[in-house]
């Protein structure tokens, strides 16, 4: 008899530049080894996954990062006294903060599970961290500097060529060619996400993303290549292909031997046309197109609560390649009252 | 010229090149060409099959495979 675990999983903004949320629990749905019950927890109203009745059971809304962890862990605190959540998926980088903090008190004190990166391992992948990174692990990675005002992108600007790529500290990422592209980059980048940005050598070539799991003991559960094959203006993938590369997959798994990675990640990785590959980020969670990863045979959804719950683990040895995924945009049609509802009790 | 081994080639003369994610649709003659290249024939013994099969002058398959074959090569899907 198959195990019932309740699911709470965060992301579940579907929308343009969707979270990974929805895909998450697709994905948790299709788990042979447990059943599952899944709460949604939202940031905002209007988050579509809030209204998936299908997807989800009950969806409770939770205080931005920006409250801190205790009003997160209160807000925990009220949801378990009505669920029993055994396992919880944060998918937004801009929680992992407060979640890995949490870690500890959320599965002592709640009975809470997660599979997240240490801290150490979450902050020394981090953008501003990234070129220090790759040189610690033998991977290559495109020359940066950090800047915190316009004079001081100007200056940094001297030593590097055009064109580079200027990026926030948690998302957004823009090409400039020149110094005036460069600064107002810099300023709406700064406006919207905060400082420091990122000025980044830019490395012509193919953009390729892993989506993979570690154990956190070295060893590399899964991993999937795609390469886009549809991008949108805010330069999410609309279609993507599974693809096989078996230079790519050596690299992910040396990094996870290396960091001993724990949980979820997305490799961003640039090949370019001499058959060299350069890292340009890693996101410390699934990113959206991880659905793909269960559609290609390898569903590390599944595996990353076995890990969490203790259970075994598979290793995934292989996937299919010219798998393709093709997003789309579908209008559901919500009762005013469940508008309501969550806006105005917080849950639904 | 050989394409590269993990090249799919369907009937229907669809490509699908596994390490880059790139697909192609190649015309009926291209895609019977294709697929004797897979099968591993010379240029030689590809045009002697073609003209066999079809009412057509040599030097017009000879053109025809060199601007498939820089085409293939183009693509990267020759090794």
């Amino acid at each position: 008899m198959k195990p019932c675990y309740t699911i709470a999983v965060t992301g579940i903004n579907a929308i343009d530049s969707p979270g990974p949320g929805v895909p998450v629990i697709r994905s948790l749905k299709e788990a042979s080894s447990f059943d599952v019950r899944i709460i949604g927890l939202s940031y905002e109203a209007l988050e579509p996954g809030i209204y998936m009745r299908n997807l989800v059971d009950k969806v409770y809304q939770v205080p931005y990062p920006s409250a801190g962890t205790d009003m997160m862990f209160e807000r925990f605190r009220y949801i378990q006294s009505i669920e029993k959540i055994d396992f919880l998926f944060p998918n937004f980088d801009a929680e992992l903060f407060n979640f890995i903090k949490l870690e500890q008190k959320l599965r002592d004190e709640l009975g809470v599970r997660m599979v997240v990166p240490s801290l150490q391992q979450f902050e020394s992948r981090n953008k501003v961290n990234l070129f220090e990174y790759g040189k610690n692990h033998g991977v290559k990675v495109p020359a940066a500097t950090l800047v915190h005002s316009a004079r001081e992108v100007s200056a940094k600007l001297v030593d590097m060529n055009f064109p580079i790529v200027v990026k926030g500290k948690f998302y957004d990422a823009k090409i400039a060619y020149t110094n005036e592209q460069s600064i107002q980059h810099f300023d709406k980048i700064s406006a919207q996400w905060g400082l420091p940005v990122l000025l980044q050598e830019f490395i012509p070539g193919t953009e390729l993303n892993v989506c993979g799991v570690g154990d956190g003991a070295g060893k590399l559960v899964g991993a999937v290549p795609m390469r886009k094959l549809y991008i949108t203006d805010k330069g999410k993938a609309w279609a993507g292909v599974t693809i096989s590369d078996k230079k790519l997959i050596e690299l992910t798994r040396k990094l996870v031997k290396e960091t001993q990675w724990n949980g979820p990640f997305e490799l961003e990785v640039m090949k370019t046309v001499d058959d060299k590959y350069y890292l340009i980020e890693i996101n410390p969670r699934f990113p959206a197109w991880c659905y793909l990863t269960t559609g290609a045979g390898q569903n590390q959804v599944e595996s990353v609560v076995n890990i969490g719950m203790g259970n075994d683990v598979t290793y995934f040895r292989k996937y299919e390649t010219g798998k393709l995924f093709i997003r789309y945009a579908y209008d559901m049609i919500v009762n005013m009252n469940e508008f309501e509802q969550i806006s105005i009790n917080g849950e639904l | 010229m050989k394409l590269k081994k993990d090249i799919a080639i369907s009937d229907s003369g669809f490509l699908f090149n596994p390490s880059s994610g790139d697909s192609y649709t190649a015309n009926p003659i291209a895609t019977e060409i294709l697929k004797y290249m897979q099968s591993g024939f010379s240029n030689e013994q590809i045009i002697v099959s073609i003209m066999e099969s079809y009412d057509v002058e040599r030097s017009t398959i000879e053109k025809d495979l060199f601007d498939l074959e820089s085409m293939l090569s183009n693509y990267k899907l020759t090794r």
